[in-house]
Protein backbone atom coordinates (compact mmCIF):
# COMPACT_ATOMS: atom_id res chain seq x y z
CA UNK A 1 0.00 0.00 0.00
CA UNK A 2 1.31 3.70 -0.73
CA UNK A 3 1.61 4.60 2.82
CA UNK A 4 3.30 2.44 4.23
CA UNK A 5 3.01 -0.19 7.43
CA UNK A 6 2.22 1.75 9.99
CA UNK A 7 -1.45 3.03 8.46
CA UNK A 8 -1.81 -0.23 7.97
CA UNK A 9 -0.94 -1.91 11.10
CA UNK A 10 -3.16 0.59 13.03
CA UNK A 11 -6.73 -0.36 10.53
CA UNK A 12 -6.38 -3.48 11.38
CA UNK A 13 -5.77 -3.21 14.74
CA UNK A 14 -8.75 -1.25 15.09
CA UNK A 15 -10.93 -3.68 13.06
CA UNK A 16 -9.45 -6.51 15.58
CA UNK A 17 -11.21 -3.92 18.68
CA UNK A 18 -14.16 -3.21 16.87
CA UNK A 19 -14.72 -7.36 16.02
CA UNK A 20 -14.16 -8.24 19.38
CA UNK A 21 -16.63 -5.89 20.98
CA UNK A 22 -19.16 -6.93 18.64
CA UNK A 23 -18.14 -10.52 19.52
CA UNK A 24 -18.72 -9.74 23.27
CA UNK A 25 -21.95 -8.03 22.36
CA UNK A 26 -23.27 -10.35 20.51
CA UNK A 27 -22.26 -12.73 23.43
CA UNK A 28 -23.63 -10.71 25.87
CA UNK A 29 -26.89 -10.70 24.24
CA UNK A 30 -26.90 -14.46 23.49
CA UNK A 31 -26.60 -14.81 27.14
CA UNK A 32 -29.42 -12.60 28.01
CA UNK A 33 -32.01 -13.66 25.77
CA UNK A 34 -31.01 -17.22 27.02
CA UNK A 35 -31.69 -15.73 30.69
CA UNK A 36 -35.03 -14.12 29.78
CA UNK A 37 -36.14 -17.92 28.36
CA UNK A 38 -34.85 -19.94 31.23
CA UNK A 39 -36.54 -17.19 33.49
CA UNK A 40 -40.21 -17.51 32.01
CA UNK A 41 -40.11 -21.86 32.64
CA UNK A 42 -40.77 -23.25 36.03
CA UNK A 43 -37.36 -24.50 38.05
CA UNK A 44 -36.58 -27.84 36.30
CA UNK A 45 -35.13 -29.06 39.39
CA UNK A 46 -37.96 -30.23 42.38
CA UNK A 47 -37.19 -28.10 45.12
CA UNK A 48 -35.34 -30.23 47.92
CA UNK A 49 -34.46 -27.38 50.49
CA UNK A 50 -35.51 -23.58 51.79
CA UNK A 51 -34.91 -20.92 49.40
CA UNK A 52 -33.89 -17.57 50.58
CA UNK A 53 -36.39 -15.26 49.95
CA UNK A 54 -35.89 -11.35 49.77
CA UNK A 55 -39.33 -9.21 50.03
CA UNK A 56 -39.69 -5.87 49.13
CA UNK A 57 -42.04 -3.94 51.35
CA UNK A 58 -43.65 -0.41 50.34
CA UNK A 59 -46.24 1.73 52.09
CA UNK A 60 -49.44 1.35 53.03
CA UNK A 61 -51.44 -1.13 50.90
CA UNK A 62 -48.07 -2.74 49.35
CA UNK A 63 -47.21 -4.20 52.83
CA UNK A 64 -50.73 -4.84 53.63
CA UNK A 65 -51.13 -6.98 50.56
CA UNK A 66 -47.62 -8.53 51.29
CA UNK A 67 -48.04 -9.00 53.96
CA UNK A 68 -51.27 -11.24 53.75
CA UNK A 69 -49.88 -13.25 50.88
CA UNK A 70 -46.29 -14.38 53.48
CA UNK A 71 -49.45 -15.44 55.35
CA UNK A 72 -50.06 -18.59 53.19
CA UNK A 73 -46.78 -19.21 51.90
CA UNK A 74 -45.18 -22.10 53.92
CA UNK A 75 -42.58 -20.31 56.38
CA UNK A 76 -40.32 -23.49 56.11
CA UNK A 77 -40.25 -23.31 52.35
CA UNK A 78 -39.20 -19.50 51.95
CA UNK A 79 -36.11 -18.99 54.61
CA UNK A 80 -34.46 -17.31 55.70
CA UNK A 81 -36.36 -14.02 55.21
CA UNK A 82 -34.78 -10.60 54.33
CA UNK A 83 -37.32 -7.56 54.27
CA UNK A 84 -36.06 -4.57 52.57
CA UNK A 85 -38.30 -0.91 52.77
CA UNK A 86 -37.73 2.45 51.81
CA UNK A 87 -35.86 4.38 54.15
CA UNK A 88 -38.46 6.76 55.00
CA UNK A 89 -41.12 4.07 55.56
CA UNK A 90 -41.13 4.17 59.07
CA UNK A 91 -44.59 1.02 59.33
CA UNK A 92 -43.57 -1.21 57.19
CA UNK A 93 -40.52 -2.94 58.73
CA UNK A 94 -42.50 -2.89 62.00
CA UNK A 95 -45.65 -4.04 60.71
CA UNK A 96 -43.09 -7.17 58.84
CA UNK A 97 -41.49 -7.63 62.83
CA UNK A 98 -44.69 -8.00 63.98
CA UNK A 99 -45.10 -11.08 61.56
CA UNK A 100 -42.29 -12.31 62.36
CA UNK A 101 -42.29 -12.50 65.93
CA UNK A 102 -45.24 -14.03 66.45
CA UNK A 103 -44.22 -16.84 64.23
CA UNK A 104 -41.20 -17.26 66.45
CA UNK A 105 -43.19 -17.31 69.18
CA UNK A 106 -45.47 -20.08 67.97
CA UNK A 107 -42.63 -22.01 66.69
CA UNK A 108 -40.07 -21.53 69.49
CA UNK A 109 -37.45 -20.51 66.85
CA UNK A 110 -35.62 -17.05 67.11
CA UNK A 111 -36.57 -14.12 65.01
CA UNK A 112 -33.22 -13.28 63.92
CA UNK A 113 -32.42 -17.10 62.49
CA UNK A 114 -34.89 -16.75 59.93
CA UNK A 115 -35.47 -13.16 59.58
CA UNK A 116 -33.37 -9.65 58.78
CA UNK A 117 -35.25 -6.34 58.12
CA UNK A 118 -33.49 -3.59 56.24
CA UNK A 119 -33.78 -0.20 54.78
CA UNK A 120 -32.34 0.69 51.41
CA UNK A 121 -32.63 4.79 49.83
CA UNK A 122 -35.29 5.15 48.10
CA UNK A 123 -35.30 5.99 44.22
CA UNK A 124 -38.04 8.31 44.16
CA UNK A 125 -40.24 9.85 47.11
CA UNK A 126 -43.95 10.54 46.06
CA UNK A 127 -44.48 13.61 44.42
CA UNK A 128 -41.19 13.98 43.65
CA UNK A 129 -40.28 15.12 40.23
CA UNK A 130 -38.90 12.69 37.49
CA UNK A 131 -35.80 14.71 36.57
CA UNK A 132 -34.44 14.74 39.88
CA UNK A 133 -35.42 11.39 40.69
CA UNK A 134 -32.71 9.92 38.05
CA UNK A 135 -29.83 11.16 40.64
CA UNK A 136 -31.90 9.52 43.61
CA UNK A 137 -32.73 6.59 41.64
CA UNK A 138 -28.61 5.93 40.69
CA UNK A 139 -28.03 6.51 44.37
CA UNK A 140 -30.67 3.62 45.43
CA UNK A 141 -28.89 1.61 42.74
CA UNK A 142 -25.52 1.55 43.96
CA UNK A 143 -27.04 1.19 47.48
CA UNK A 144 -28.98 -1.55 46.64
CA UNK A 145 -26.13 -3.43 45.02
CA UNK A 146 -24.38 -2.87 47.96
CA UNK A 147 -27.50 -4.95 49.54
CA UNK A 148 -27.87 -7.68 46.80
CA UNK A 149 -24.02 -8.70 47.50
CA UNK A 150 -24.57 -9.32 50.50
CA UNK A 151 -28.01 -11.50 49.76
CA UNK A 152 -28.18 -13.37 46.99
CA UNK A 153 -31.53 -14.20 47.47
CA UNK A 154 -33.00 -16.92 45.60
CA UNK A 155 -36.03 -15.86 45.65
CA UNK A 156 -37.53 -11.93 45.68
CA UNK A 157 -40.90 -11.25 46.37
CA UNK A 158 -42.34 -7.55 45.02
CA UNK A 159 -45.61 -5.98 44.79
CA UNK A 160 -44.98 -2.33 43.34
CA UNK A 161 -43.00 0.13 44.85
CA UNK A 162 -40.18 2.09 43.02
CA UNK A 163 -38.00 0.45 45.73
CA UNK A 164 -37.71 -3.25 44.01
CA UNK A 165 -36.66 -1.81 40.33
CA UNK A 166 -33.19 -1.31 41.30
CA UNK A 167 -33.08 -4.27 43.20
CA UNK A 168 -34.59 -6.58 40.21
CA UNK A 169 -32.76 -4.60 38.18
CA UNK A 170 -29.26 -6.10 40.04
CA UNK A 171 -30.55 -9.47 40.64
CA UNK A 172 -31.39 -9.69 36.50
CA UNK A 173 -27.60 -8.86 36.01
CA UNK A 174 -26.70 -11.40 38.62
CA UNK A 175 -28.71 -14.09 36.99
CA UNK A 176 -26.70 -12.91 33.45
CA UNK A 177 -23.43 -13.22 35.10
CA UNK A 178 -23.88 -16.27 36.70
CA UNK A 179 -23.90 -14.87 40.81
CA UNK A 180 -26.80 -16.13 41.74
CA UNK A 181 -30.44 -17.09 39.65
CA UNK A 182 -33.23 -15.17 41.42
CA UNK A 183 -36.97 -15.90 40.68
CA UNK A 184 -38.36 -13.08 40.75
CA UNK A 185 -42.37 -12.63 41.61
CA UNK A 186 -43.64 -9.40 41.48
CA UNK A 187 -47.63 -9.23 42.13
CA UNK A 188 -49.19 -6.05 41.14
CA UNK A 189 -51.52 -4.32 43.56
CA UNK A 190 -54.79 -4.49 43.63
CA UNK A 191 -55.25 -1.10 43.29
CA UNK A 192 -53.74 -1.48 39.96
CA UNK A 193 -57.57 -2.33 37.76
CA UNK A 194 -56.60 -0.81 34.25
CA UNK A 195 -53.42 -0.08 33.87
CA UNK A 196 -49.25 -1.62 35.23
CA UNK A 197 -47.83 0.31 37.56
CA UNK A 198 -44.81 1.81 36.47
CA UNK A 199 -42.54 -0.57 38.54
CA UNK A 200 -45.10 -3.59 37.27
CA UNK A 201 -44.42 -2.18 33.44
CA UNK A 202 -40.91 -1.71 33.24
CA UNK A 203 -40.21 -5.54 34.51
CA UNK A 204 -43.12 -6.94 31.93
CA UNK A 205 -41.64 -5.07 28.79
CA UNK A 206 -37.73 -5.76 30.07
CA UNK A 207 -39.33 -9.34 30.74
CA UNK A 208 -36.97 -8.95 33.92
CA UNK A 209 -40.07 -10.74 36.36
CA UNK A 210 -40.14 -14.89 36.26
CA UNK A 211 -43.72 -14.28 37.10
CA UNK A 212 -45.83 -10.93 37.22
CA UNK A 213 -49.08 -11.50 38.42
CA UNK A 214 -52.55 -9.66 38.24
CA UNK A 215 -55.23 -9.24 40.15
CA UNK A 216 -57.84 -7.98 37.61
CA UNK A 217 -58.75 -9.88 34.43
CA UNK A 218 -58.58 -6.55 31.68
CA UNK A 219 -54.92 -6.32 33.22
CA UNK A 220 -54.23 -9.92 31.92
CA UNK A 221 -55.93 -9.35 28.56
CA UNK A 222 -54.07 -6.07 28.15
CA UNK A 223 -50.99 -7.90 28.94
CA UNK A 224 -50.82 -11.71 27.79
CA UNK A 225 -47.65 -13.01 29.73
CA UNK A 226 -48.90 -12.13 33.11
CA UNK A 227 -50.88 -14.50 35.21
CA UNK A 228 -54.76 -13.62 36.64
CA UNK A 229 -54.86 -14.47 40.03
CA UNK A 230 -58.04 -13.28 41.31
CA UNK A 231 -58.09 -10.68 44.30
CA UNK A 232 -55.60 -11.25 47.37
CA UNK A 233 -57.19 -8.76 49.25
CA UNK B 1 -80.24 7.80 82.57
CA UNK B 2 -81.02 10.92 81.04
CA UNK B 3 -81.18 12.04 77.27
CA UNK B 4 -78.57 10.50 76.13
CA UNK B 5 -78.03 10.13 72.20
CA UNK B 6 -76.13 6.87 70.84
CA UNK B 7 -72.89 7.82 69.99
CA UNK B 8 -72.13 7.38 66.36
CA UNK B 9 -68.75 7.98 64.90
CA UNK B 10 -67.79 9.01 61.31
CA UNK B 11 -63.69 8.53 61.20
CA UNK B 12 -62.04 10.02 58.37
CA UNK B 13 -58.60 8.96 57.59
CA UNK B 14 -56.15 9.85 54.76
CA UNK B 15 -53.53 6.89 56.16
CA UNK B 16 -49.89 7.51 55.69
CA UNK B 17 -50.41 10.31 53.40
CA UNK B 18 -51.24 14.28 52.95
CA UNK B 19 -55.07 14.77 51.96
CA UNK B 20 -55.94 18.63 52.86
CA UNK B 21 -58.60 18.97 50.19
CA UNK B 22 -60.35 16.31 51.92
CA UNK B 23 -59.70 17.11 55.78
CA UNK B 24 -60.45 20.77 54.72
CA UNK B 25 -63.80 19.53 53.35
CA UNK B 26 -65.01 17.85 56.29
CA UNK B 27 -64.18 21.01 58.13
CA UNK B 28 -66.98 22.65 56.79
CA UNK B 29 -69.67 23.58 58.50
CA UNK B 30 -72.61 22.91 56.35
CA UNK B 31 -71.15 18.93 55.77
CA UNK B 32 -70.93 18.79 59.63
CA UNK B 33 -74.67 19.77 59.59
CA UNK B 34 -75.83 17.57 57.33
CA UNK B 35 -73.87 14.46 59.51
CA UNK B 36 -75.85 15.74 62.45
CA UNK B 37 -79.18 15.78 60.67
CA UNK B 38 -78.50 11.97 59.82
CA UNK B 39 -78.06 11.57 63.33
CA UNK B 40 -74.10 11.14 63.53
CA UNK B 41 -72.64 12.53 67.13
CA UNK B 42 -68.87 12.07 66.32
CA UNK B 43 -66.52 13.57 63.79
CA UNK B 44 -63.16 11.66 64.05
CA UNK B 45 -60.41 13.14 61.60
CA UNK B 46 -56.69 11.27 61.00
CA UNK B 47 -55.06 13.94 59.25
CA UNK B 48 -51.72 12.53 58.60
CA UNK B 49 -49.00 13.92 57.11
CA UNK B 50 -51.21 17.01 55.90
CA UNK B 51 -50.95 20.83 57.21
CA UNK B 52 -54.50 21.97 57.54
CA UNK B 53 -55.42 21.77 61.37
CA UNK B 54 -59.31 21.62 60.97
CA UNK B 55 -60.97 22.77 63.90
CA UNK B 56 -62.08 20.76 66.97
CA UNK B 57 -65.99 21.16 68.90
CA UNK B 58 -67.68 20.13 71.31
CA UNK B 59 -71.18 20.13 72.60
CA UNK B 60 -74.93 18.88 72.12
CA UNK B 61 -75.85 21.24 69.38
CA UNK B 62 -72.44 20.65 67.05
CA UNK B 63 -71.12 17.24 66.34
CA UNK B 64 -67.89 16.54 68.46
CA UNK B 65 -64.67 16.88 66.42
CA UNK B 66 -61.33 15.86 66.69
CA UNK B 67 -58.57 14.59 65.38
CA UNK B 68 -54.76 13.29 65.22
CA UNK B 69 -52.54 12.98 62.74
CA UNK B 70 -51.17 9.15 63.32
CA UNK B 71 -51.94 5.94 65.20
CA UNK B 72 -50.27 2.70 65.38
CA UNK B 73 -53.34 1.23 64.21
CA UNK B 74 -56.61 2.21 63.02
CA UNK B 75 -58.41 -0.64 63.25
CA UNK B 76 -59.88 0.38 66.71
CA UNK B 77 -60.91 3.32 65.10
CA UNK B 78 -62.34 1.78 62.58
CA UNK B 79 -64.12 -0.78 64.36
CA UNK B 80 -66.04 1.89 66.64
CA UNK B 81 -67.35 4.24 63.61
CA UNK B 82 -70.65 3.76 62.20
CA UNK B 83 -69.29 5.70 59.11
CA UNK B 84 -65.62 5.85 57.66
CA UNK B 85 -64.31 8.47 54.91
CA UNK B 86 -61.28 7.47 53.23
CA UNK B 87 -58.86 8.74 50.86
CA UNK B 88 -58.50 6.11 48.25
CA UNK B 89 -55.62 3.63 49.38
CA UNK B 90 -55.87 0.48 49.17
CA UNK B 91 -54.70 -0.04 52.43
CA UNK B 92 -57.41 1.70 54.16
CA UNK B 93 -59.92 0.53 51.64
CA UNK B 94 -59.64 -3.05 52.47
CA UNK B 95 -58.87 -2.33 55.97
CA UNK B 96 -62.41 -0.92 55.78
CA UNK B 97 -64.48 -3.65 53.85
CA UNK B 98 -63.17 -6.20 55.65
CA UNK B 99 -64.37 -4.67 59.07
CA UNK B 100 -67.53 -4.63 57.40
CA UNK B 101 -67.94 -0.93 57.89
CA UNK B 102 -70.10 1.59 55.83
CA UNK B 103 -67.56 3.33 53.54
CA UNK B 104 -67.29 6.67 51.05
CA UNK B 105 -63.84 6.80 49.05
CA UNK B 106 -62.35 10.53 48.55
CA UNK B 107 -60.02 9.91 45.95
CA UNK B 108 -56.88 12.58 45.65
CA UNK B 109 -57.72 14.57 42.45
CA UNK B 110 -54.02 16.76 43.50
CA UNK B 111 -52.19 13.48 43.04
CA UNK B 112 -49.07 13.04 40.17
CA UNK B 113 -50.85 9.82 38.90
CA UNK B 114 -54.10 9.07 39.78
CA UNK B 115 -54.48 5.67 39.85
CA UNK B 116 -56.62 5.61 43.16
CA UNK B 117 -59.06 6.04 41.51
CA UNK B 118 -59.09 3.31 39.37
CA UNK B 119 -59.98 0.90 42.63
CA UNK B 120 -62.57 3.28 43.98
CA UNK B 121 -64.81 3.82 41.15
CA UNK B 122 -64.39 -0.68 40.53
CA UNK B 123 -65.59 -1.26 44.38
CA UNK B 124 -68.07 1.32 43.70
CA UNK B 125 -69.45 -0.24 40.72
CA UNK B 126 -69.69 -3.33 42.62
CA UNK B 127 -71.87 -1.68 45.25
CA UNK B 128 -69.24 -1.96 47.85
CA UNK B 129 -68.52 1.45 48.74
CA UNK B 130 -69.38 4.91 47.55
CA UNK B 131 -66.90 7.09 46.01
CA UNK B 132 -66.65 10.74 45.59
CA UNK B 133 -63.90 13.82 45.03
CA UNK B 134 -63.76 16.37 47.60
CA UNK B 135 -66.10 18.52 45.89
CA UNK B 136 -68.25 15.63 45.64
CA UNK B 137 -68.57 15.05 49.23
CA UNK B 138 -70.92 17.05 50.82
CA UNK B 139 -73.65 15.70 47.71
CA UNK B 140 -72.75 11.96 48.15
CA UNK B 141 -73.56 12.11 51.89
CA UNK B 142 -76.56 14.04 51.13
CA UNK B 143 -77.58 11.25 48.52
CA UNK B 144 -76.07 8.03 50.53
CA UNK B 145 -78.34 5.14 51.06
CA UNK B 146 -75.90 2.84 53.32
CA UNK B 147 -78.30 -0.17 53.28
CA UNK B 148 -77.72 -0.49 49.31
CA UNK B 149 -74.32 -1.33 50.11
CA UNK B 150 -73.16 -5.05 49.29
CA UNK B 151 -71.21 -6.83 51.59
CA UNK B 152 -67.43 -6.92 50.24
CA UNK B 153 -66.01 -10.87 50.06
CA UNK B 154 -62.26 -11.33 50.95
CA UNK B 155 -60.13 -12.54 48.33
CA UNK B 156 -57.66 -15.06 48.94
CA UNK B 157 -53.85 -15.17 48.26
CA UNK B 158 -53.36 -19.09 48.25
CA UNK B 159 -53.75 -19.43 43.97
CA UNK B 160 -50.40 -16.93 44.11
CA UNK B 161 -48.96 -19.29 46.63
CA UNK B 162 -49.80 -22.18 44.68
CA UNK B 163 -48.52 -20.98 41.73
CA UNK B 164 -45.29 -19.50 43.08
CA UNK B 165 -44.84 -22.79 44.91
CA UNK B 166 -44.63 -24.88 41.59
CA UNK B 167 -42.80 -22.47 39.56
CA UNK B 168 -40.03 -23.30 42.24
CA UNK B 169 -40.65 -27.44 41.98
CA UNK B 170 -42.32 -27.30 46.00
CA UNK B 171 -44.77 -29.90 46.11
CA UNK B 172 -48.49 -29.36 46.02
CA UNK B 173 -49.45 -29.70 49.77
Amino acid sequence: MENGNGCCFSSVSSIATLSSVAVVVILILIRVLHVIYCSGRPLSKRASKPVSTLIILGSGGHTAEMLNLLAVLQKDRFNPRYYIAAATDNMSLQKAMMLENSLASESGIKVADTAQFMKIYRSREVGQSYITSVWTTLIATVHALWLMIKIRPEVILCNGPGTCIPLCVIAFIFKVLGIRWSSIFYVESIARVRRLSLSGLLLYKLWMADQLFVQWPQLQQQYPRATYVGRLM
Amino acid sequence: MGGEKTKRVIFVTVGTTCFDALVKAVDSETLQKELLAKGYTHLLIQMGRGSYLPTKSEGDCNLVVDYFTFSSSIADHIKSASLIISHAGSGSIFETLKLGKPLIVVVNEDLMDNHQSELGEKLANRKHLYCASPQTLHQTIVDMDLNALVPYSPGDATPVAKHINRFLGFPDD
